[in-house]
């Protein structure tokens, strides 16, 4: 039973060894798509860890819905984009000092707040899921669609809103593009189109050519 | 034995990290918005260990919807982008003053 319970602290440890790196791999890269690849790693390390709390149905969600939709939607911008990578760098050093400061001081800030020593000795306890006899997605799915079924629709309106923002935001129009219109093809009227012309048949004045003299210097 | 306090300690440094790249990173919209995401995920995973640790499902819930408006955000947020990159076709903050905010 304790060995089993070290093994998880060992795996907490790795994925969050891997984790906190892969985070700090996407702030520093000097390259944006390696920087977008570490976020994924940083996701699917979290996503783990997410595991390991016992979260199975949330950590899957993060690897589809993060991993698989978004982060692949930053990487297609990013490289759609032609960016400059070394204009963009330029700051980089002058606020490192800046940076790290204010980081430092709010992580000892927030390590003090949860007092770790205190902490400590809370275990996570029995999974409530399991408890009730459940498993983790049936008990999050019981309350999404119950207790909180409005908030969930409106997820989904702001989804929508999301897809129709960026459609809208992206649609370039062209103005010169040329679009056929089906309505206006259809209801033409032949005499708009053509117009017949009677005239009598004349014969046209054939010129009188004076090719006399190039022909002459042909040969 | 995992406690409460190795997953807020992990969010606090993810955090920390992600308010970080947003100092170090000035100029580059684009890590802007991973930082921002950084964040989401520090806060996320706090959530899901209150949730565990309170016998609580509405941490993850919640988490659930953060999800949701996390994917709206950047969704909107590249579209800007590359909206921005048309027009000034730069991504750098600091060139992008037109409004002299």
């Amino acid at each position: 039973m304790i060995n089993l319970q070290v093994f998880e602290l060992v795996c907490f440890y790795a994925f969050a060894v891997i984790t906190v790196g892969a985070a700090l791999a996407v702030i520093t890269l000097r390259n944006t798509v390696h920087a977008v690849l570490a976020l994924v790693l940083t996701f699917f390390s979290t996503a783990c860890i997410w595991m390991l709390a016992e979260a199975e149905f949330l950590a899957i969600a993060l690897i589809v819905v993060y991993v698989g939709a978004v982060m692949v939607l930053f990487l297609f911008v990013v490289m759609m984009l032609d960016i400059d990578q070394e204009k963009l760098r330029e700051g980089f050093v002058k606020f490192l000092p800046v940076g790290l400061i204010v980081a430092v001081v709010m992580l000892v800030e927030m390590l003090a707040l949860i007092g770790v020593r205190a902490m400590h000795a809370q275990a996570m306890g029995v999974n409530p899921a399991t408890a009730a006899g459940q498993s983790n997605t049936a008990w999050l799915g019981t309350a999404l669609y119950t207790n909180y079924l409005l908030p969930f629709e409106i997820a989904a309106l702001i989804l929508t809103v999301g897809v129709v923002v960026a459609v809208a935001l992206t649609l370039r129009q062209r103005h010169s593009a040329k679009y056929q219109m089906a309505s206006e093809q259809v209801s033409v009227n032949p005499r708009d189109r053509i117009r017949i012309v009677k005239m009598d048949a004349v014969r046209p004045v054939e010129p009188v050519v004076a090719a006399a003299p190039e022909q002459e210097s042909k040969p | 034995m995992i406690t409460l306090s190795h997953f807020i300690v992990l969010g606090a440094i993810l955090f920390c990290i992600a308010v970080a790249g947003l100092f170090i990173n000035r100029k580059n919209v684009i890590v802007l918005l991973m930082a921002i995401e950084l964040m989401l995920l520090a806060v996320n995973i706090n959530f899901v260990a209150f949730s565990r640790f309170n016998h609580d499902v509405a941490g993850q819930v919640f988490v659930f919807f953060i999800l949701t408006v996390a994917a709206a955000e950047s969704a909107i947020g590249l579209a800007i982008l590359v909206l921005l990159f048309r027009n000034r076709s730069t991504v750098n903050v600091a060139e992008i003053d037109s409004m002299k905010g």
